[in-house]
């Protein structure tokens, strides 16, 4: 037996190309503004109030400002156009392109596959995250460790520039380590590891209600991936326009 | 308050169809099946449609309302503007039989192959005793009506009729799910969602949860966790050293 003859890609009346697009057009901006800020290599530190913005944390080559190095230069001087933020964003992108959220915002958005739900695909031939190289998604939990031990810096960072007094970029450190951790604790992979992998809760009250509170927080995690993704770029902006003198920081105290 | 709605309706069967116009009166307070019901009765007594409990539950008369996959007794007439023209087709996904009748034995030859739940041996039925904490997590997919909405949207096998054989669907990844959870289930489920169900042709991008009518998060609850339960098993080498070296929890 044949399936109904329907010629049509979709009969769908509303207007499913939106979201996709809105999504493509997000993370291009993103993207780009991104690639930008890492291959620029200046404006990361502001070093009368200590901002060090959470794309170059931790900074770990010798063409880092000494200051800005928290955690030492391990590294010598990077070659040609590559910056300091070339060792650590393969880990914050990993964690990000791994994503459960972001695998589907892309898989619809940027391969349409599909690219809204009851919409045909263009593809011809499907296998899904099967085989190489998206069979690479499993590693999801290993960006996820990564990215955490990452989220602990940028926290003690935020927590290090307020040695110099409260401005506005210490507000703005502070709400983004506050989003990067909402959003890396939602992650599926992290309520899995705190108690999802269990059959018997009763056993494990704990991890039962680590797992209750993260659920909670997974429930909103494609809000908080979008929420913490832009102010990562908002903390940043700021922080090259201080470091740049194009604007002085709003000063509370001191 | 009354009006004369307009209708394209899929009519055919294996051989070929095509969408046919047809006007229809719509009453306030009815739902997409009120007036189908209507167009058998008046103008197209032949119209094949599957239907049975009207209210949700019984999960009979799953269709696609204008494209969206959709139960036609759930889609109130009222979210459609008077002059819109509403255009109801049989699922995609499944062989056709007539009009807006498919045929969805796709479904049930994959239930057929999960394994039933295997409670301990030592355990006689009456005998089993489960916490509700450890039960709860699997109550949610119990709530599945099998209108195979899901199963009709999701585009592993709605694009793709080649990979019906390799996927089982949504539907019974959430079963081998809700049985992997089960306290007191003893079979090893975690090889088989992959090698057997075709877990791996997931790339959750959520249409089974969008559509589902009973609002299971089949993704977030059944999938990813599966998915997550087998990257423990094929993909994490410090989960496998940990299973070897102590007890699984």
């Amino acid at each position: 037996m044949a399936r109904a003859e329907i010629a049509a890609r979709t009969l769908r009346t509303d207007r499913w190309w939106l979201p996709p697009l809105t999504t493509f057009v997000g993370l291009l901006l993103i993207s780009i503004y991104a690639a930008f800020r890492t291959f620029q290599g200046d404006f990361y530190w502001v070093d009368q109030y200590h901002y060090l913005t959470p794309m170059y944390s931790p900074c770990l080559t010798e063409e880092c400002i000494p200051a800005a190095s928290h955690f030492g230069q391990w590294f010598p001087a990077l070659p040609g156009f590559l910056t300091p933020p070339v060792i650590i964003i393969p880990f914050l992108l990993g964690f990000r392109i791994t994503c459960y959220y972001y695998r589907k915002a892309y898989y619809r958005a940027a391969w349409a596959s599909p690219p809204a739900c009851a919409v045909a695909e263009p593809h011809s031939k499907y296998t899904g995250e099967t085989r190489f190289p998206l069979i690479a998604q499993n590693l999801h939990r290993y960006f996820f460790y990564a990215a955490s031990i990452l989220l602990l810096i940028n926290i003690y960072d935020a927590i290090l520039a307020f040695g110099t007094g409260v401005g506005l970029g210490n507000i703005i450190l502070l709400v983004n380590v506050g989003l990067l951790a909402a959003y890396t604790l939602s992650c599926h992979s992290c309520r899995h590891i705190a108690g999802g992998r269990l059959k018997h809760f009763s056993k494990h009250p704990v991890r039962y209600w680590m797992w209750t509170q993260i659920s909670k927080l997974n429930n909103r995690h494609m809000l908080l991936a979008w929420t913490s993704l832009i102010f990562v770029c908002l903390t940043d902006l700021y922080v090259a326009l201080v470091a740049s003198g194009t604007i002085s920081d709003l000063r509370f105290i001191n | 308050m009354s009006y004369q709605g307009k209708f394209r309706v899929w009519r055919g069967d294996d051989s070929g169809g095509a969408l046919e116009d047809f006007t229809v009166e719509v009453n306030e307070g009815e739902v997409v099946l009120d007036i189908i019901h209507r167009l058998q009765a008046t103008q197209a007594p032949d119209l094949a449609v599957r239907w049975n409990c009207k209210a949700g539950k019984c999960g009979s008369c799953s269709a696609e309302i204008n494209g969206r996959p959709r139960l036609m007794c759930m889609t109130r007439m009222s979210v459609f503007e008077e002059s819109e023209t509403i255009t109801v087709t049989p699922m995609r996904t499944f062989p056709i039989i007539r009009d807006l009748v498919t045929d969805v034995s796709f479904n049930y030859t994959k239930a057929r192959e999960i394994p039933s739940f295997a409670p301990p041996k030592d355990l006689a039925p009456g005998e089993y005793r489960m916490q509700q904490v450890d039960v709860e997590r699997s109550q949610e997919f119990r709530k599945c009506i099998e209108c195979f909405l899901c199963q009709n949207t999701c585009h592993v096998v709605r694009d793709h009729e080649e990979n019906k054989e390799a996927f089982s669907g949504p539907r019974f990844l959430m079963r081998v799910a809700e049985l992997e959870m089960h306290p007191l289930d003893t079979a090893d489920r975690v090889d088989q969602a992959q090698d057997e169900h075709g877990l791996g042709y997931c790339n959750i991008t959520k249409c089974c949860s969008e559509v589902c009518p009973e609002h299971i998060h089949i993704t977030d609850n059944a999938l990813i966790p599966m998915k997550e339960r087998v990257a423990d098993r094929k993909y994490d080498p410090i989960v496998w050293l940990g299973n070897k070296l102590f007890r699984r929890p």
